[in-house]
């Protein structure tokens, strides 16, 4: 055993049991710390091991599980373990991608919360050499029936807005679900995707003995100090005290460095580069460390700081925002300054690259952490605990609704106003959409999509869980979670390629949620491997509980698709009066988990529908040739309440369509002796509804059978304004395409007027 | 080839796309660098959109404070075309180079959607290729594009042709009298909220935003410098 020397800083706390404590290191962590040290740690030291051992930072309850993804792929060019996942593209082409959360912070500071969420997933995009060219969000909050939850869902919206309008990258999908689940703990998932040439990849490990650790960007203050380990605890009614550990975001800065960053990764200067997000300074510079298998050096005393009298625990855990670490070659110390002066930045060297595999910290010439590098970082205890399903779970699995089922019409109103299932004009008309210039297809469809700049490629993204299935069972709700996404991907002519997951869960400590945590991940790992999406990284996020309880289980997957013509893309609304509506795929009616009990029937439960992988795999096919041929006028999926809203979004249109679309559908060789209720309403999966021009229908019925996809034509577009009729075998619904426009559009803007009239009253 | 300097502040988000829309259009289009006194024998200068320097204080307050702001009004104040598109715009009022002030939306939250825009003069140096009168879409992104005049200077722009661009049905921001876009009483300088280089490929379903930097290089083939 090798014995370390450090020694306390002047005025820095005695470390005590109680200290550890403090710390949420426990019994058996601080035994295997005073092992590897060899003596007791100094308090800076102790600081690290907390940050470092940390849930958010070591994913000591969760790696075990996360091995089992499926992680390789001919496209794969970096997997798990980076900032960033990156899949090839071709002709010298390749993606950027991860998702992220920002679930703590946002539940006390709403507004700066999300904006550092977005800034964080940002810099991890550009610190592999790529430019962000698109973000996503996947938002989740209590009912807006809540003043609170009315708040944090504004606060929320204008965050991430801001920040994202301001550094330039437009917003161009991802999804927003409220359910009673997350009141008190919101969800913020933000994801970046960003373009690079493969020679310009670069990664995070250091190397090259002599090398010169600098940090880019804004000076280090006092803020967000532990922002890593408040992550890793349950929100209680003494979080709102934690608000100054939330840290303060500033775009303007950002978009320099994000430029900055790209000029130096270019230029050879520079060998390394990372993020200074969680645990700042010293997870940045401790991975890049044990990823180079060197050591590492930094003298505290010369990183530049906001205040004076800064001590090396507060400049190590500090989450001072828009901060960078880079390694330097040795002999390019200038140029790094130059580059980073043109952007109006400050290059500061810090530190350096050793041989003794140490991770050493002086101020000045006092010696305050010296522990070997790559233990710190690997030798971090790792349970994997008792996973017991909730035999409430159980039950609420073979419950049904007591009610009778309401009139159907009234049904299909009350769906298309559930906010979960309404549009979010309200929130994506706040984010930059069309910045950059290459949005092919925007917010409020099935993916966004957005053309790659010089090639005729299009890339396609979206957000996806449906908790409530996860809920109710977590293996089929985890393969569907991954299998909506590729369907939505896959509805805008995209071939699905990766993905990247931000997986929120409760405590892991709790058996029903680690039970919930494993069986989700195996239905995605299942789902991933069927469908060749391999996973590319991704983040999770337990300890999601608040007074009331843990949060719906939500492993929220970011899908990323090719098209390989992007200007061949689909849209998911109806465009020509005469089209033929087919729907593709088969319907069994399964009401179970479903959003028609839910909403309508106030019923959580029922087994969720199990998911077909196989056949998911040759709709995709399908769709991605029928694309190519340009055989589809659109394409929607069928998903949350089914060919009942599903429909009723092809008829209604985007926003600025200068009129909805009547339809007239016959639903009776579908109907096959199911409900009426059962064939508009269930949610069963592996279904797409597509229109096609009547002269192009056969070609593309033929293709359909072909590919062994079930499609069924079920009627044709009406006229703009005209009705929607939906003729079942015992019954006929109708509505007019306005009043269910109206009723889509106005659910949230009518909800959240709530908030004005009561802040105008106040 | 007509030379068009692209200025670039810090904070520019917007100067790669409209870049684009100029060299498509024709143009020898370069950036400028905001820190820079010289426009390298610009032809016509554009202002893009984006947060200069933040807009901490005020969209576009800063930035008229930069050292190539000079050049910007020396060029125009020889009659040299210049167009600010959205924080362009915002920096053109705030120099002092176009008349009235561009202020917070009226529902005070950033509006980014599409809207339907028309064109009320073709005499200027950026709307001379479409008809007077012609409508098209095209996106606006900004959480400050509200314009606003005194009434004197309202009744000016309006009975001396200075609206270029006005909104047609939904007006996203509360502008006074639905103006998007003015020109100054020489005609050279215009600033527009709307962007056009978002709207100037089909690919992107939009693409009579082209027209915008077509103009501009129509508009080079008569003698520059007091065109009016």
């Amino acid at each position: 055993m090798t014995v370390t020397h450090a020694e306390p800083f002047p005025g820095d706390p005695p470390v005590t049991d109680e200290l550890v404590r403090e710390h949420n290191l426990n019994q058996e962590e601080y035994a295997r710390i005073r092992a590897m040290l060899g003596r007791i740690p100094t308090f800076a030291e102790l600081g690290i091991f907390s940050a470092l051992w940390s849930e958010h930072c070591s994913y000591k309850h969760s790696r075990p599980i996360l091995k089992r993804f499926p992680t390789h792929g001919p496209r794969v060019l970096q997997g798990p373990g980076e900032n960033a996942g990156v899949l090839r593209l071709g002709e010298g082409w390749a993606v950027a991608f991860k998702i992220e959360s920002h679930n703590h912070p946002s539940a006390v500071e709403p507004y700066q919360g999300a904006a550092t969420g977005v800034g964080g997933i940002v810099r991890d995009v550009f610190t592999m050499g790529a430019r962000p060219i698109a973000l996503l969000n996947s938002l989740r909050f209590g009912p807006l029936s809540d003043a609170r939850n009315r708040y944090l869902f504004a606060g929320v919206v204008r965050g991430v807005g801001n920040y994202g309008n301001c550094v330039g990258i437009p917003t161009v999908g991802g999804e927003v679900d409220f359910a009673p689940g997350y009141s008190g703990n919101p969800l913020v998932n933000a994801m970046c995707v960003g373009l690079l040439r493969e020679d310009d990849l670069i990664r995070s490990a250091a190397s090259g003995v002599g090398n010169i650790l600098m940090a880019v960007g804004s000076r280090t203050g006092r803020d967000g100090i532990h922002g890593a380990s408040f992550a890793s605890e349950e929100l209680t009614q003494e979080s709102e005290a934690r608000r100054p550990q939330v840290q303060v975001g500033d775009p303007f800065t950002e978009k320099l460095l994000l430029e900055a960053s790209l000029e130096l990764i270019a230029s050879g200067h520079i060998v390394a580069i990372q993020d200074m997000g969680a645990a700042g300074l010293t997870s940045s510079s401790a991975e890049m460390a044990a990823r180079g298998g060197v050591g590492v050096e930094i003298d505290v005393a010369l990183v530049p700081t906001r205040e004076a009298g800064m001590t090396p625990y507060e400049i190590l855990l500090s989450e001072s925002q828009e901060r960078m670490l880079v390694v330097a070659r040795k002999d390019r110390v200038g140029q790094v300054r130059e580059i980073a002066r043109k952007w109006e930045l400050d290059a500061t060297p810090i530190g350096r690259v050793t041989d003794d595999g140490m991770y050493r910290v002086r101020h000045g010439s006092r010696t305050v952490v010296e522990i070997p590098g790559e233990p710190l970082v690997e030798d971090c205890p790792v349970y994997e605990p008792a996973a017991l399903e909730d035999p409430a779970v159980v039950a609420l699995r073979s419950a049904r609704p007591a009610q009778l089922p309401p009139d159907l019409a009234d049904a299909w109103r009350t769906l298309l106003d559930s906010p979960s299932i309404a549009s979010k004009r309200w929130v994506y008309e706040q984010y930059d959409s069309t910045v950059q210039a290459s949005t092919v297809l925007g917010p409020g469809g099935d993916a966004g999509v957005v053309a790659v700049p010089g090639t005729p490629l299009g890339l396609a993204f979206s957000t996806d869980c449906n908790s409530r299935y996860v809920r109710l069972d977590p293996f089929e709700g985890g393969k569907a979670a991954v299998a909506e996404a590729a369907r939505n991907v896959a509805c805008t002519g995209a071939r699905p390629i990766g993905i990247t997951n931000c997986l929120n869960f409760g405590s892991p400590e709790r058996p029903e949620v680690f039970f919930q945590f494993r069986e989700a991940c195996r239905g995605i790992a299942e789902a991933c491997r069927v469908l060749e999406t391999p996973v590319t990284g991704g983040n999770v996020s337990f300890y999601n509980e608040s007074p009331t309880g843990a949060v719906d289980p939500t492993p929220v997957i970011g899908m990323v698709g090719l098209i390989e013509d992007a200007r061949l893309a689909v849209g998911a609304h109806f465009r020509a009066t005469g089209d033929s509506i087919v729907v593709l795929g088969a319907t069994a009616g399964h009401l179970g988990a479903s959003s028609y009990w839910a909403v309508v029937l106030d019923t959580v439960a029922g087994a969720p529908p199990p998911v077909d992988l196989a056949g998911e795999r040759r709709l995709i096919d399908f769709l991605v040739a029928a694309a190519e041929q340009s055989l589809l006028q659109s394409a929607h999926d069928l998903s949350d309440g089914g060919l009942a809203v599903g429909l009723a979004e092809a008829c209604i249109g985007g926003p600025y369509a200068d009129g909805p679309r009547g339809a007239k559908i016959d639903l009776r060789r579908m109907q096959n002796g199911m409900s009426a209720e059962a064939v508009f309403c269930g949610e069963d999966h592996g279904r797409v509804v597509i229109s096609v021009s009547p002269k192009k229908r056969e070609r593309l019925l033929e293709l359909a059978g072909q590919s062994g996809v079930p499609a069924v034509v079920v009627g044709d577009v009406g006229e703009k304004l005209a009705k929607l009729e939906v003729v079942f075998a015992d019954r006929t619904v109708r509505a007019g395409s306005a009043e269910l426009r109206d009723i889509y559009y106005s659910a949230i803007p009518r909800r959240m007027d709530l908030t004005l009239a009561q802040d105008a009253a106040d | 080839m007509m030379r068009v300097a692209v200025i670039r502040f810090p904070g520019s988000n917007c100067d790669a796309d409209t870049l684009r829309a100029a060299r498509n259009a024709g143009a020898d289009a370069y950036y400028v660098w905001h820190r820079d006194r010289h426009l390298q024998r610009a032809d016509a200068v554009l202002l893009p959109g984006g947060f200069a320097f933040g807009d901490y204080l005020r969209a576009g307050a800063i930035a008229r404070f930069s050292p190539v702001m000079a050049a910007v009004q020396a060029h125009a104040e020889a009659g040299g075309p210049v167009l600010g598109i959205c924080n362009g715009f915002q920096v053109l009022c705030e120099a002092g180079l176009l008349p009235g002030a561009l202020m917070r939306n009226a529902r005070l939250t950033f509006a980014s959607l599409p809207v339907r825009v028309r064109v009320e003069t073709d005499d200027t140096p950026f709307t001379a290729a479409f008809e007077r009168g012609a409508t098209f879409m095209v996106p606006v992104a900004h959480g400050e594009g509200r314009y606003v005049a005194p009434p004197e200077v309202l009744r000016q722009l309006e009975a001396e042709d200075q609206v270029v661009l006005r909104y047609v049905g939904e007006n996203p921001n509360g502008s006074v009298n639905d103006i998007a876009g003015v020109t100054n009483t020489e005609r050279n300088v215009v600033g527009i909220m709307p962007h056009p280089e978002r709207a100037a490929d089909p690919l992107v379903g939009e693409s009579a935003g082209a027209k915008v930097f077509e103009s501009m290089i129509r508009r080079a083939r008569v003698p520059l410098g007091g065109t009016r």
